[in-house]
């Protein structure tokens, strides 16, 4: 099941709050399953000693796949034919992220309705840490 | 990267979709999945990412006889920073280019979604390199890489586009 074409309107929204006091443990979990295990993002002493930074933080593609989780929530499994992201701010431990999606147009592709979306995460101080657009197919 | 087996399997995709905090069942439960419109389990929508642990050369994973760049008995495992003066530091070792760069812009265009038993395979090419300055981290050094991802027919599944960043100083907070 998708987003129905009718009623749905350019500027309409959906939100989630997508992760609350993110954890290391969490970074940790998702360096495991994606392989990507740049110390940065879990290794304390090498990224305050050597990279500089204050603490870990989370992969960029986490941040990215909760968000994903928010646009499979409102547009349905299987429906988008297109996500793309900038990372703009790091998220750190501790952080809590909220994931807005608005409708930005509605137009016919390949025959297919579809939607198209921008989306935005914000943390706690309504800094944001993500921004980009998405793509799906519409009921 | 040349990726040249990418098998895409259930328990993987189902520790996937835990670690990105996603319980939906059509991550995990055939029976379900079986009755949705898309008919089985699929992946979620960054899955594609974790074809990096199928990468043989992947260079953000430690592997055997090599030495990581992280943390054992010191700060890292690869750099040398036993010089008596700290000052010495050369301007690239202060530079955020020992974290490895950074990742910038991540963009996937979903021809159809990826499900247990599928057999990727993923081929990238380089893209555009571009400069931009900035206040937080000085001079930032984008670079793009596109990747193709085909299933065992042949067929294009997923592109994606990635853009990496090197930033001239560790960014400010």
């Amino acid at each position: 099941m998708g987003l129905n074409t009718d009623g749905l309107n350019v500027g309409d929204s959906y939100s989630e709050v997508i992760v609350e006091d993110l954890t290391r443990t969490q970074i940790v979990q998702y360096a495991g399953a994606s392989g990507d295990y740049n110390p940065v993002h879990s290794d304390e002493k090498f990224v305050t000693e050597v990279a500089g930074y204050p603490t870990v933080f989370a992969h960029g593609m986490l941040t990215m796949g909760m968000t994903g989780r928010m646009l499979t929530n409102y547009v349905g499994d299987g429906r988008l034919t297109y996500y793309g992201v900038r990372f703009v701010n790091q998220v750190w431990p501790g952080d809590t992220l909220t994931a807005r999606a608005e409708v930005a147009g509605l137009r016919e592709e390949n025959g297919e309705s579809v939607v198209d979306l921008v989306i935005s995460t914000t943390n706690q101080d309504e800094k944001f840490v993500l921004t980009g657009n998405a793509t799906a197919r519409l009921d | 990267m040349a990726v040249e087996r990418f098998p895409v399997e259930a328990s993987h995709i189902l520790m996937f979709a835990r670690s990105i905090g996603d319980n939906n069942p059509i991550y995990s439960d055939e029976s379900h999945a079986a009755g949705t419109e898309v008919g089985s389990i699929i992946a979620p929508p960054t899955f594609a990412q974790a074809s990096a642990q199928f990468d043989p050369d992947y260079f953000l994973r430690p592997k055997d006889g090599q030495k990581w760049f992280g943390s054992g008995g010191t700060a890292s495992g690869t750099l040398v920073k036993d010089k008596p003066e700290e000052d010495s530091k050369s301007e690239d070792e202060k530079s955020g280019s020992s974290a490895g760069g950074l990742h910038a812009e991540q963009h996937f265009t979903y021809h159809r979604h990826l499900k247990p038993g599928d057999l990727l395979s993923a081929e990238t090419k380089p893209g555009e390199n571009w400069e931009k300055e900035s206040k937080r981290a000085g001079v930032l050094k984008f670079s793009e890489s596109i990747t193709e991802y085909r299933d065992q027919n042949g067929e294009l599944v997923v592109t994606a586009r990635s853009v990496g960043v090197v930033t001239e100083k560790v960014i400010e907070q």
